[in-house]
């Protein structure tokens, strides 16, 4: 998997809280057998009239953020369904951190396993983010984010930032782990 | 010391820590074909097998259609979907119910349904409704696509622990007719909101709760993630054992392991849940959402709320809130009985199981389905369709013009070709009125199953206390 470390960018405001999988991919893109190429479905609905021209006053259409890398928006980003899709999406768009008050949990993990950085921070500052005009950085290894000329800290479970620092497949991981498994299963009938 | 149930089927199932973090065992394993293609490549491009295919089980759900069986799937796209899974179902060896299956079925329906599911396992499906699972005392949950993978080829998950979460539902329910597990479960996430649960396992307990058919706890569990929970688990009983009895995959040594459950499996006095919640079942109503979320819903008696109100305060939910009412076409203090409609659905793993399509037939003898409104009953699997029929409820939804089909997810999320038309308003027994959930520019009011059939025959919702 990509490793991430540094990103700077412009960041993507979208102010809106429980955005759900659904809106960040609608099913009638989940057809597609491959991981690859669901960028050009993200917000689909928000982003496009029903005769596929895109609306202007939807945030993604601004040009201004065509190279935004960073995404910050409402809490509980990403509930409801599993679909990883969305990460997918999320990440073939461009954009590999999501700043928001909260995630939802398994749209929270699947950021890990497709190399986007998930923070959460608390709500006023996040909105403060969110207003921030010039470029962002977000430096992983020192958990920190750079705006306005104000430096924060933030908060990520070590092995996770591992996993993103160093671009780990968890299978692989959990494979050198085998004995331990087969050991388990020996015990553990049902 | 005092450990609540989950606590117990965590402790049961740690393989190892690693990084901080715990390789947890994974019991059973349910597969679908829109999660799951892209975890059988990365098998592939990785060389790897499945590791234990006797435990996993795949059925074909998402996309498939509910009309005749018999005719090729117009959709191509679909199409290539479902002859994926089967592909890959051969390659790894892993048993799959497929459209022509007696037992295929939504897998939420057909897991507890052959038995797959049991009391104190591990359940894990690339479905966020896994959840439902819960019903029988086992620590259920929804993965994503690369989670999938790591279970296929490991049999096991990195997680983090969740907080636990004790729901206590207490009073006896006016009207258990009108007054289903779908109220008890909206009104639950109407006070605590669709990110209430975040981070945790839900426990439901109380005397309402023990009082439930395991159908109504599948109900109730089902929409934990919702709730936003990780998870939902109600503690096994005798009803639980009853009901897994002689299933298709129940355990030869079933009476030894209900033994050994009976004694283990449940909530120790005194344990310490991390978050507690207490809801008076004696004086809810029918519940329809009149929004966008899960959260955002009403007493039938009620009205569509002014969004200042409902937010009380938090400006980025009023905004949510006036959102959600430009969607649905709804003015603030219009009465919900007033809401006319235009489909019905009664279907998904939230309310498809046999006794759902009992009460939803229990008030429609005589009656048609009202002028101008499209209603529709998708049965959650072959075997509910086939005990609906056994009991002649497929004559009494035809003979008031319901559609009668066949079983599968269906217009809970209109993969297939069963969708709202933009603007069209629905009574849906499933479980999220998210923007476009049903077909784009789509409309969704969440209820149980009788207020969807009670609003396909009156063409508006009704207050279900009424008629039973
Ligand atoms: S019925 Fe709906 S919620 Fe249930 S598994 Fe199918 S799509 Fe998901």
């Amino acid at each position: 998997m990509e490793r991430i470390g540094k990103i700077s960018s412009i960041v993507t405001p979208l102010d809106r809280p429980n955005i759900d999988t659904d809106q960040i991919v609608p099913k009638q893109f989940l057809k597609l057998v491959q991981r690859t190429g669901f960028g050009k479905f993200l917000f689909y609905d928000w982003r496009f009239e029903p005769n596929g021209t895109p609306k202007k006053e939807f945030v993604l259409n601004d040009p201004k953020y065509t190279s935004s890398h960073i995404l910050v928006t409402g809490e509980n980003f990403g509930c409801g369904s599993s679909r990883e899709h969305a990460a997918w999406a999320l990440k073939d768009y461009g954009f590999d951190a999501i700043i928001a008050p909260s995630f939802a949990d398994i749209f929270y993990n699947n950021c890990f396993k497709n190399a986007i950085l998930p923070i959460s921070l608390d709500k006023k500052l996040s909105a403060d983010i969110a207003k921030s005009n010039s470029v962002v950085g977000i430096d992983l290894k020192s958990q920190t984010i750079t705006y306005d000329d104000k430096t924060i800290h933030f908060e990520i479970e070590p092995s996770r930032k591992k996993t993103l620092l160093e671009g780990l497949d968890d299978i692989a991981i959990t494979l050198q782990y085998e004995s331990d498994i087969s050991d388990f299963e020996k015990a553990h009938r049902l | 010391m005092a450990q609540t149930l989950f606590e117990k089927i965590w402790d049961s199932h740690k393989v190892i820590e690693i990084n901080g973090r715990t390789l947890v065992y994974i019991d059973r394993h349910l597969v679908h074909e829109v999660t799951s293609p892209q975890a059988f490549d990365g098998l592939r491009i990785n060389k790897r097998k499945v590791r234990r295919p006797d435990l996993t089980f795949a059925t074909m759900d998402h996309n498939v259609p509910t009309s005749n069986r018999s005719l090729p799937i117009i959709d191509q796209i679909s199409a290539t979907q479902i002859q994926t899974l089967e592909k890959n179902c051969q390659e790894f060896g892993i048993k799959l119910f497929d459209l022509h299956s007696q037992y295929q079925g939504i897998v939420h329906v057909i897991g507890p349904e052959l038995g797959i599911t049991m009391p104190g396992t591990t359940i894990v499906c690339g479905d966020s409704h896994t959840s439902t699972h819960g019903a029988f005392g086992a620590f259920a949950l929804g993965i994503g696509t690369s989670d999938v993978e790591h279970v296929l080829a490991t049999q096991c998950l990195v997680l983090d622990k969740p907080k636990t979460f004790e729901v206590e539902v207490t009073g006896k329910r006016k009207n258990t007719h009108a007054i289903t597990a779908k109220d008890i479960i909206l009104s639950i996430i109407k006070k605590i909101g669709t990110g209430g649960g975040n981070g945790t396992v839900i426990e439901y307990r109380g005397d309402t709760i023990a009082d439930l058919s395991m159908d109504e706890r599948m109900t109730i569990c089902n929409m934990s993630i919702e709730g936003g929970a990780r998870a939902g688990l109600v503690a096994p009983d005798e009803k639980t054992f009853d009901y897994l009895k002689s299933r298709k995959y129940t355990p030869k040594n079933y009476d030894d392991l209900v033994e050994n459950w009976r004694k283990n499996l449940k909530t120790d006095q005194g344990a310490k849940f991390d978050k507690s919640f207490t809801l008076d079942a004696s004086n809810i109503a029918p519940q329809v959402s009149w929004g966008t979320n899960p959260a955002m819903t009403a007493d039938v008696t009620g009205s569509v709320p002014d969004p200042a109100e409902f937010a009380g305060g938090d400006q980025s939910q009023e905004n949510a809130a006036k959102n959600a009412l430009e969607y649905m076409d709804l003015k603030p203090g219009t009465l919900i009985t007033d809401i006319k409609i235009d489909r019905v659905f009664i279907g998904s793993c939230t309310n498809a199981r046999l006794q759902d399509l009992i009460e939803a037939a229990s008030i429609i003898k005589g009656n048609k389905v009202s002028p101008g409104v499209r209603a529709m009953v998708v049965p959650g699997s072959q075997q509910v369709k086939k005990a609906a029929e056994e009991l002649g409820l497929d004559k009494l939804f035809k003979e008031a013009n319901f559609e009668w089909r066949e079983s599968g997810c269906s217009m809970c999320l209109g993969m297939n070709p069963d969708v709202l038309a933009r603007g069209e308003r629905c009574a849906s027994t499933s479980n999220r009125n998210f923007e476009g959930r049903q077909g784009a520019g789509g409309r969704t009011h969440l209820v149980s199953p009788i207020m969807a059939s009670a609003a396909a025959i009156a063409g508006h919702f009704v207050d279900v206390r009424e008629l039973v």
